[in-house]
């Protein structure tokens, strides 16, 4: 093994000269990238947190100076934006939706990917290959169809609709997934329950889903992120007449686009803000899962 | 008692197959036919018209307004999101130098990763109402005010037809920034720092260890970021939708296909039309997947 005492992979063996000039090219490129870094950062953090003060604005000061500090701060927006902007309502209905859809993705999708990844029957490979493939769709093909398919269910503007049709659109990648993982699960251990008179849907709950945690983990993050930032399928699935059942970022969306110049802005904000800033405490708990559980798909 | 293999099986794949095949096998299927109909409103009854749609299709300026942006967001999404996130991830695992013999960023480099990967945990369409403000068009937009505090006029980033695509790339490669320097990240880890070490100990640089050891060992994160970013190229429904002007506008100079399907479907009432379009962008979501995946095989590098 060898390893290098300096900290910068300079040049050893090139003579002196050439070692002084290329360090001083390092320390320009390196001055450069920490600048490129900060404003990168800044980049990122600016908005949100602009955003974060505005809702302490007034309408006057929003459409003022865009630069300047709210002159007090009340949190009178936030109850305006709960309560007469139906934030309150909006994000209700969203924690329902979710709770209720990656739920049942998860275990629905367990189910499917274990009995495709474990068991030979016929039939096998063709249901995965069914599942797989809705990965390559554009869920934009199947938009008309699916929207009459719902209405005929009766289930148009109810968020049982909005949750099966969630479901049904998160199975591919939550299958593919967990079959992977599913199949690198050693089998032995299965086996002895076998033998010692286990059920195989026992089998599966207690001893199976235990030892799949941390793939059940990584895609439950990527769902419920996935599904709470839904906008396209409320949209279509909850229409106009029924504004009490609608989603966060549905309900946001229609207040800013039909937000004039006499509108509330500060509430908007506060609304901004109420749907930010949960995401943004559980990210810094959470952030190293959540990292994982959102490129797990890709690194695969 | 221990029950059967087949009751089992059936038992488990019963609901999600059902699920599955009402909610999303039986649309596409049907988004096929429904394509080749005059379909209109709810009670009219839908005729077979073959590919009249897509003849009609081909000669809608709109559509192809809207390909055209897609082929642009095809270029400029994928080019700009890679470029930038490889070259802070680099700066964040790599060119820290060996120290206590693996390879590091530069300082703070845990710091830049949680800060940059948090745009990409926001709703696209919160995000697009949070950057309607940053882009104001008057004086009193946050980023016409940092301008103005150099001197420079306002600009019409959204209003100006020129320029609107453009501003919402921008937000774009802004959201999507953070995850590819994660992923880029994990690839980068991965490389052992033998290789690095051995490259170092004959001499090279920063540059030559990014070009000659990190981009080649990373080839296949890209390849998945490339296809990746192409699907994301296809969508821009919600950024679109909330941000644009009009709604794809002005003059439809930022409108995409979604939202064409979108708008026919659910506010002209075409369903046919809005199907034809559907089957479009399969076609080219289609084509861009298998062409990026041939033109960008290569040699698996083992190591």
């Amino acid at each position: 093994m060898t390893s290098i005492p300096e900290p910068l992979p300079g040049a050893r063996r090139a003579g002196v000269p050439a070692d002084a000039r290329r360090r001083r090219e390092f320390s320009v490129f390196s001055g450069l990238s920490h600048v490129a870094l900060a404003i990168w950062a800044l980049m990122v953090i600016v908005p949100i947190l602009w955003t974060f003060l505005s809702s302490f604005k007034t309408n006057t000061e929003i459409f003022g100076d865009p630069l300047t500090m709210p002159a007090d701060y009340s949190f009178a927006a936030f109850g305006r934006a709960w309560d007469k902007a139906h934030i309150g309502t909006y994000m209700i209905n969203s924690v329902i939706v979710v709770f209720f859809s990656t739920a049942g993705t998860m275990l629905f999708g367990s189910m499917a990917a274990y009995v495709l990844a474990r068991y030979k029957f016929f039939g096998n490979r063709f249901i995965y290959f069914a599942f797989v493939s809705g990965m390559a769709f554009p869920v934009f093909l199947a938009l008309v169809p699916l929207f009459f398919v719902v209405k005929n269910l009766g289930l148009l503007g109810t968020h049982t609709g909005v949750i099966l049709v969630y479901i049904a659109y998160s199975l591919p990648f939550t299958i593919f997934f967990l079959a992977a993982f599913f199949k690198t699960l050693p089998t032995s251990v299965a086996e002895a329950a076998f033998i010692d008179g286990c059920s195989h849907t026992r089998t599966f709950f207690s001893i199976m889903v235990p030892m799949a945690k941390p793939g059940l983990i990584s895609i439950t993050i990527f769902n419920v992120l996935g599904q709470w930032n839904q906008y396209l399928l409320p949209i279509v699935l909850l229409p106009g007449n029924v504004e009490d059942k609608w989603l966060l970022t549905q309900g946001i969306a229609n207040i800013s686009t039909s937000a004039g110049y006499q509108a509330d802005w500060a509430s908007l904000f506060a609304a901004l803000t109420m749907a930010i800033l949960p995401v943004l405490i559980i990210y810094i708990i959470f952030q190293r899962q959540i990292q994982a559980g959102l490129t797990a798909g890709a690194v695969k | 008692m221990r029950q059967g293999k087949y009751p089992f099986i059936v038992g488990f794949l019963a609901v999600p197959v059902i699920l599955y095949a009402v909610f999303v096998i039986g649309p596409y299927a049907q988004a096929f036919y429904i394509a080749m109909t005059n379909w209109r409103g709810i009670t009219a009854n839908p005729q077979f018209i073959g590919f009249e749609n897509f003849t009609r299709l081909f000669e809608d300026e709109v559509f192809w307004q809207a390909v055209r942006h897609h082929g642009l967001l095809l270029l400029a999404l994928p080019i700009l999101v890679i470029a930038i996130a490889l070259f802070f991830s680099f700066m964040l695992n790599v060119a820290g130098g060996s120290k206590g013999g693996t390879m590091t960023g530069v300082k703070g480099s845990a710091f830049y990763k949680v800060v940059f990967f948090f745009p990409q945990l926001l709703a696209v369409a919160l995000v697009a109402v949070l950057f309607q403000s940053i882009y104001r068009p008057d004086q009193n937009g946050v980023l016409n005010g940092f301008l103005a505090l150099v001197g420079i006029e306002p600009v019409g980033w959204l209003t100006n037809p020129n320029l609107a695509l453009w501003s919402i790339i921008g937000v774009m490669v802004w959201q999507a920034v953070g995850f590819y320097v994660v992923l880029f990240s994990a690839g980068m880890s991965s490389i052992p720092r033998d290789v690095y070490e051995a490259a170092a100990l004959d001499g090279a640089g920063r540059f030559r260890l990014f070009f000659s050891i990190t981009l080649p060992l990373l080839w296949d994160t890209l390849q998945v970021a490339w296809v990746y970013l192409g699907i994301a190229a296809f969508d821009a429904f919600a950024i679109v939708q909330v941000l644009s002007v009009d709604r794809g506008g002005p003059d439809g100079s930022t409108t995409v296909l979604p939202l064409e399907i979108w708008r026919n479907a659910f506010t002209y009432s075409k369903f046919g039309y809005a199907s034809a379009m559907g089957v479009a962008l399969f076609f080219l979501t289609l084509t861009f997947a298998v062409l990026t995946l041939r033109v960008t095989r290569r040699e698996r590098i083992e190591f």
